[in-house]
């Protein structure tokens, strides 16, 4: 079997990448799930995995090049397959292929919003499968946190990604913060859209407005996804909020947002450019430092989110080095076989860790079906 | 995000302020119904369209001025020491000259003269630049003149994400802000939010990145400088494009750190080659980085002359990306 690697699409806005380094040789034997190359996208960069077991055969794609979505970046296949076979694969794949038609302006579209009361809330939708998941970003996010990931969970769920209130392209109102009001708006906006039950996945902050909603609202949660999320201990990195609120600079904010990935060099200038393009606008100063003092007084629910997870079928996946909550919160939580700690792997394990924590939602979502 | 013109966000970034604070009040000759016009139905909303619609929104907040810029400029500072927060039209910055007293020894000087007690939150609006075919009175790049005054901030937008921040940012600022636009590239588009916004003075904005050399320059020179680096990528050279959005307070140390890297540095300015930005900024990175340094530092300005109201010696006036492109060529050789 000849399986080509090809330019993957990280997010609605992405056409194209540039070939970062190739991180094994041609020759060398893939298992399934192994890092190939870097791809440098506006936004950040990441590494292409092998969909599949076999040997790297050929690496098509030169560093430095930039390539369409879709495009030939290598070659996995067995051993025992003659070269010829591999280069005329290579050959009919480049001869065949045709770029998309997308552009960015198109991508920009695919952000609806609903009235909620007072707040237009953003959100994108992928899939059309009949079951619903709902992913909700963490403090200073927006729904581009899920890039990574919210094309590959659409394969059996309609994925609704959200910017929570006072982030994104959402009102920058926050009201007075508490995790149970932006429960109240999510609810709003999801049952506004239709639907009746979810599963949820929430990053960060929005992993404590998830465990609000199973509380408040039990017949919304079909399940819970937490990620590195906040309202399972006391402990939370109180300098990263404040500075990350307070940062007006490039020079200010970059050291705060490389605090959140376990590799900080993963942040581009874009990916900061873009955050300060969100923290000028009017009002968002007020919402983080807001949402901010709630996150760091959060007094102890822990004890009462044990029991929501006890209850509600919850996966928890967190990165073993998070700067931000730390991944001892996961430690005494039931149901220890549902939590997963990943190595060498920031607050950003979505981001990181994609198709790892891609796929461990997945097995979940068909495990509950 | 919508796509508008510079023209369209500056008068986006009046609109949205104007609602936001009654004390913004919009000043110049012409903005309003023009002398001889037909009144506020044909209004002209100024020499560059920026005030399209706000007469008719706001009446008599935008007011149209007598040919008298030593008397409206006065007004405005004066207005805004008594708590208004005017945006004064100074239609070229050629015409400083008949007003300059009311902005650098009265408006630049109150908050220091009054021990802190005073503040001048007043707006300078001026165009400036060659390429018109002008002529030597309308279509110089003074910026420097303002600059050389301590009190005075002096902004200088190149997109039209940074005209709407940077304009926000310069109604709310407490101190006299001089806003600088180029005449030529008001027509220059880009996306801008539609929620209100603004950029901090004082922070340089890294238009491209690249290891070979840094090239600095502010307003049109920045597009100027773009085209040169795209031309010079295809050579493999690679250029970190700095444009220093504000004058005063300047960012030198994005300027610094860019050396750092590259070692290499291109000033770029329209102004004369006298005492300006240009100067100014490669004298602060020979003193502060001449250890990263692997070349002299190349600078790319008019020459110093009056604007050639001729428009073949024009072209040649204004620093071309091919004259850019060449000196980059020379400081990485």
């Amino acid at each position: 079997m000849i399986k080509a690697i090809t330019m993957p699409k990280w997010g609605l806005s992405m056409t194209e990448g540039v070939v970062g380094d190739w991180l094994v040789a041609e020759g060398a034997a893939l298992a399934s799930g192994a890092e190939v190359v870097l791809v440098d996208t506006e936004k950040i960069s990441g590494a292409v995995e092998a969909a599949d077991a076999g040997t790297l055969r050929r690496a098509v794609a030169a560093t430095g090049d930039t390539l369409p979505v879709g495009a030939l970046l290598g070659v996995v296949a067995g051993g025992e397959i003659p070269d010829a076979d591999v280069d005329a694969f290579v050959q009919r794949f480049q001869a065949s292929f045709v770029p998309e038609e997308t552009d960015a302006e198109e991508a920009g579209d695919q952000i609806e919003t609903v009235q909620v009361g007072d707040l237009s809330i953003a959100f994108a939708r992928q899939g059309s499968a009949a079951r619903t998941a709902v992913l909700l970003h963490g403090f200073g996010g927006d729904l581009d946190n899920w890039l990574f990931n919210h094309l590959a969970l659409s394969s059996n769920r309609t994925v609704i990604a959200l910017d929570l209130p006072g982030h994104g392209r959402s009102t920058k109102a926050v009201g007075d913060g508490s995790f149970a009001s932006m429960a109240e708006v999510v609810h709003d906006t999801v049952r506004e859209l239709g639907v009746t039950e979810a599963d949820l996945v929430g990053h960060s902050m929005g992993g404590a407005v998830a465990l609000q909603l199973a509380r408040s609202q039990p017949r919304l949660v079909c399940s819970l996804t937490l990620l590195a999320s906040a309202g399972l201990g006391p402990e939370i990195n109180a300098e990263y909020l404040q500075g990350f609120t307070r940062s007006r600079s490039r020079r200010e904010l970059k050291p705060h947002v490389g605090q959140l990935f376990g590799d900080a060099s993963l942040v581009t200038r874009q990916l900061v450019e873009d955050l300060l393009k969100y923290k000028r606008l009017d009002g968002v100063q007020e919402c983080l430092a807001t949402l901010a003092g709630r996150l760091t007084d959060t007094g102890d629910r822990a004890e009462d989110a044990r029991r929501i997870i006890d209850a509600v079928p919850t996966l928890v996946i967190w990165g073993a080095d998070d700067r931000i909550i730390p991944a001892g919160h996961a430690r005494d939580l039931p149901n220890q076989d549902r939590v997963h700690i990943l190595e060498d792997t920031g607050h950003m394990l979505q981001m990181e860790r994609a198709s790892e924590v891609n796929r461990l939602i997945t097995d979940f979502w068909n495990d509950q079906d | 995000m919508a796509e508008l013109s510079i023209r369209d966000a500056v008068n986006q970034a009046f609109d949205q302020e104007m609602e936001r604070d009654p004390t913004v009040i919009l000043m110049g000759e012409d903005i309003a119904g023009g002398a001889g016009g037909g009144g506020e139905q044909e209004a002209w909303a100024g020499a560059f369209g920026l005030y399209k619609g706000l007469y008719k929104k706001y009446g008599d907040r935008v007011l149209d001025t007598p040919l008298s810029e030593a008397a409206y400029v006065g007004a405005a500072v004066g207005a805004a020491t008594c708590g208004m927060r005017p945006v004064a039209e100074l239609m070229f910055i050629d015409f400083m000259g008949v007003c300059f007293d009311q902005i650098f020894n009265q408006a630049a000087k109150f908050r220091y003269m009054f021990g802190g007690k005073a503040e001048t939150p007043v707006v300078i609006l001026t165009m400036y630049g060659a390429g018109l075919s002008a002529a030597a009175q309308h279509s110089q790049t003074l910026t420097s003149l303002f600059t050389h005054v301590p009190g005075i901030k002096v902004v200088c937008p190149s997109s039209a994400y940074d005209a709407k921040g940077l304009m926000i940012e310069s109604i709310r600022d407490d101190d006299p802000v001089v806003f600088c636009g180029h005449k030529r590239i008001y027509d220059v588009t880009g996306d801008v939010p539609e929620e209100l916004y603004t950029i901090p003075f004082g922070e340089a904005n890294i238009v491209r990145d690249g290891d070979d050399c840094t090239v600095v320059g502010y307003g049109m020179m920045v597009h100027r400088a773009a085209e040169a680096a795209e031309h010079l990528a295809a050579d493999g050279i690679e250029c970190e494009v700095i444009d220093l959005r504000t004058l005063s307070p300047i960012d030198t140390d994005t300027v610094l750190e860019s050396v750092e890297n590259t070692g290499r540095l291109v000033v770029v300015d329209e102004a004369s080659p006298r005492c300006g930005i240009a100067a100014d900024v490669a004298a602060s990175v020979a003193r502060e980085g001449f250890g990263d340094l692997r070349a002299p530092v190349g600078m790319v300005t008019a020459p110093h002359t009056p604007v050639p109201f001729s428009p073949e010696l024009e072209k040649h006036f204004v620093p071309s990306a091919d004259k850019i492109a060449a000196c980059i060529r020379e400081t990485v050789a």
